[in-house]
Order: C-alpha cells, then structure tokens, then sequence
C-alpha cells in the first residue's frame, strides 16, 4: 500500500517563486501576492503523489515539505 | 574596453568585462570554483566572485552583511538614485517590494498573454519569408520592449528610446558616468511626465496603478514611483531580451533539443526552466556591509560582491551534469531570478514571455542554425545575453 502524502508549504521561506503552483495546481495555491500555500490540509490525493515530490524537486528556496503519513 | 589591461590571472585579477569573460565564462568559472571558488579583483576598487551556489545563496540571503544599497559594480561609486525595491534592504525592502507584487502574479500576467503572443506572431511574419534573420535584434529585443510599453500604457514606439536608456545604463554606464546620469535624467522626466498625466487621468495601465498604490496607507512619493517606474523598464527589457536570445541561441546550436522540443510541446515549460539555468542573464552584486566571514573568506565592508546566479546554476555539486542542457531535466532547483527576499518581481512575466516568444517562433520556423558566416555578438557588463545573433532558416 503506498503511503499517504501531504506537502507543507514553509511561508517563512517562500519567495514566490510560483514553481510549485505551475508545476502541482492541484497541490499548490498562491495568494494575491503570488505566494504559495498548499491547497486545503494539504493531503495529497491518491495519484499526485509524483506531482508532490516534483514541485519540492523545483523550489529554489526549500520551502516545501514533503510528510509521508 | 580595449584600453582595460589584461587579466593577470583570474583568481586574484578578474575583470568581467574582458572579452574572454564576455563570449565564453563557463570554462573560467568551473576553474575558479575547482580552485579558488571566491575570487577577488583590485578593479573597480575591489570585488569578491564566488561562483559556487553554496556561497551565492549563503550571500544573497544574508542581508545583514551584504547590502543591497548598490546593485552595479562600476569603476567609480554609482550616483545615489534608489530603485525600490532592488536598491532596499530590510526593513524598507518589504513594503516596496509587496506593493508591486500583486501586478507580476502569474494570474495577472496571464492577461498580458494574448498580447504578447500578438507581438511575437507581427515579428515572425515580418522575417518568416527570408533566408534568415537577426534573431536578437529582429526578434528577442522588440519582444520584452513591447510588453512593457503595453503593461505600462505607453506607445510601442516609445521602445527604441527604452533601448538606447538601457545601452546607456547599464552598458556604457559601467565605465561612463555621464551616459548614466543623461540617461536616467531622460527617463525620470519620460515617467514624471506620464505620471502627472495618470494621476489626471488614470487608465487601465501599471503607471497608473503605482501612482494610486499605497504603502501602510500612505502614497508612495513621487520620487520612488518615478524609481520603481525606471526599475521596471532597466530590469524587464535587456534581461528578458537577453533570455529569449541565449534560448534560440541554444536551439540553434542543438538541432536534437531543437526537434525534440518541436514534437513534444509539453516539454516546454521544463525547456524554459532549463534554459534559464544555463544561460540565466543576470548577475546582479551586493556590497559588503559589515565584515563577515563566508567558508573561511573574509569579506571586507565597502567592498563590492557580484553575486553571479548564472555562475551557481552552472556548479556541479548543485546540478549533476550542470555544462549540459537536459531539456526535460526533473530536479531544478536554479538560481536564476535570484534567491531570498530579492526575488526578481517579474520572474512570472519573464517566465510568459519566453515560452510564448519560443512556442511562436519554432510553430513558424521549426528549423534554425546559426549563420555560419558567424556575427554572434554577446552584451558586455552584468546582463548576459546575444546582442546580434545571425541566423538561417530550414
């Protein structure tokens, strides 16, 4: 059974970059200034799994947290 | 620069104006970062070049150290005129920074799409029927020129005086301190100008825009929108113009990773972010506030540091295989709209403008190389990218 995933975004860190919410929209929501947030909790539904450890692949200032559950 | 001596040695004498510097630095940073990964120079008195990321991100985050205050290393000290919020350090840098933000998300500039994509298709049809064309000059200059006239509400035609400012800035205006002062005098009268006019009439344009915003309540003074104004005219043109260039630059040079892009389409965006960290344009610099210690170097306040992004996208220890362009490279985390609170504000834009610029160029001319009579011609100063870039079609 794979694990369940959910991503954190660290708002101290961000930078908005925006590399998360174009490459992970389902995962990644910006605000009005263009920062990122993870959607909702930030439970990773099942089949988005790739698209979570990618956006944390392309963060130039670490701001993503991948937790596997 | 014919009259600058030469570099002795580029551990402890470089000069990044030096024509080997200028055409091919990648070779003269992977030699630095094998054996003196902070360099020094004497010239234009005095500046460090760590070309490793680890040094340029362990700098561009400290800002208590390395001020933001001059951003242009210069062979004299620069006239004082902000550009907020490029110039600003905390905790001016937050409230100048956060009132341009909302005007460069990738949702607002997703307006400025359909235009921009007008602008690419009117320049291709202009050369699409020739053997071949200046890409730089016939295509990748006029494209950020025209957006930004768009975005800031001015004419088009207004692009050629962008230009001729921005040669004057921040080429001629390293070593020439009167083509720096006429040239910022003419643009701060061009924005003065415009502004009275908005704030008469305001219309649906970022001049208008700035001249309404507010920070903590308060409009800003005139002198920091007409600053902020002229930062968006220097950092958005000859940086995305220089982009766009070193891409077809690239795609001329690599027919497989010309062809490959060209099938597979949804390779783009990881194409883009590639492209951006191999031959990303700008290096921008700090000075050195207060004395500080980095891996063992010591930085001397007063000093200048050009903080070299394109130089940290090209370590190694970062970016396995970092000399190679792999288009559809997976992990990428590069540098190249810098890292920390100096995020370049208009990464979102520069982002639309490139893949528009090369979605429209290769669906009309899918097959390019670079003229073999040569003419390649790269910019001198801190902004890398072709100035002339002769190429042929089919």
């Amino acid at each position: 059974m794979a694990k369940r995933l959910k991503v954190r975004v660290d708002r101290g860190r961000c930078q908005g970059h925006a590399r998360c919410n174009a490459l992970a929209p389902e995962l990644f929501d910006l605000d009005e200034l263009g920062n990122a947030r993870e959607v909702g909790s930030g439970n990773v539904p099942p089949g988005l799994e790739d698209k979570a450890w990618l956006a944390r692949a392309n963060c130039p200032e670490l701001a993503i947290e991948v937790i596997e559950e | 620069m014919s009259t600058r001596p030469p570099v002795r040695d580029w551990e402890s004498d470089f000069d990044h104006l030096d024509l080997r510097w200028i055409e091919n630095p990648f070779p003269i940073w992977d030699e630095l970062r094998r054996h003196c990964p902070i360099a020094h120079t004497d010239r234009y008195m005095g500046v460090y070049f760590p070309s490793r990321y680890e040094e340029v991100r362990a700098i561009a985050y400290d800002t208590e150290h390395f001020s933001s205050r001059r951003i242009v290393v210069r062979e004299t000290p620069p006239p004082r005129q902000p550009a907020p919020p490029i110039t600003s350090d905390p905790p001016h840098h937050r409230p100048a920074k956060t009132v341009l933000l909302p005007a460069f998300t990738p949702e607002a500039i997703g307006h400025h799409e359909p235009r921009t994509r007008a602008i690419c298709r009117e320049l291709i049809e202009r050369v699409a029927g020739k053997q071949g064309c200046d890409a730089a000059v016939d295509y990748a200059q006029e494209i950020p020129v025209r957006v930004i006239a768009h975005m800031l509400g001015v004419p088009e035609e207004d692009g050629a005086l962008f230009r001729k400012w921005i040669h004057e800035v921040l080429e001629l205006g390293i070593i020439d301190d009167k083509a720096l002062a006429r040239a910022s005098a003419e643009m701060t009268a061009y924005f003065a100008e415009k502004m009275t006019d908005r704030r008469a009439a305001p219309r649906d344009d970022l001049i208008s825009y700035f001249v309404r915003a507010q920070i903590n309540g308060e409009f800003m003074s005139e002198q920091h929108v007409n600053g902020t104004l002229r930062l968006l005219l220097i950092a958005g043109i000859d940086t995305t113009w220089s982009a766009i260039g070193s891409c077809l630059w690239h795609l001329a040079n690599h027919p497989a990773d010309r062809e490959r892009l060209v099938a597979e389409p949804g390779l783009m965006s990881f194409a883009v972010e590639e492209l951006l960290r191999a031959y990303a344009p700008v290096t921008m610099a700090r000075e050195v506030a207060k004395e500080t210690r980095i891996n063992g170097c010591r930085f001397a306040p007063g000093q200048m540091v050009l903080l070299s992004f394109p130089a940290a996208n090209r370590d190694p220890a970062m970016f396995p295989e970092a000399d190679r362009v792999i288009i559809d490279r997976r992990e990428n985390r590069h540098a190249a709209f810098g890292l920390g609170i100096h995020r370049c504000v208009g990464s979102n834009l520069a982002r639309m403008e490139i893949r528009v610029a090369l979605q429209e160029w290769l669906a009309r001319i899918p097959a390019f190389r670079l003229d073999p009579a040569g003419g390649t011609k790269w910019s001198e100063g801190t902004v890398r990218g072709p100035r002339r870039l002769p190429v042929l079609f089919g």
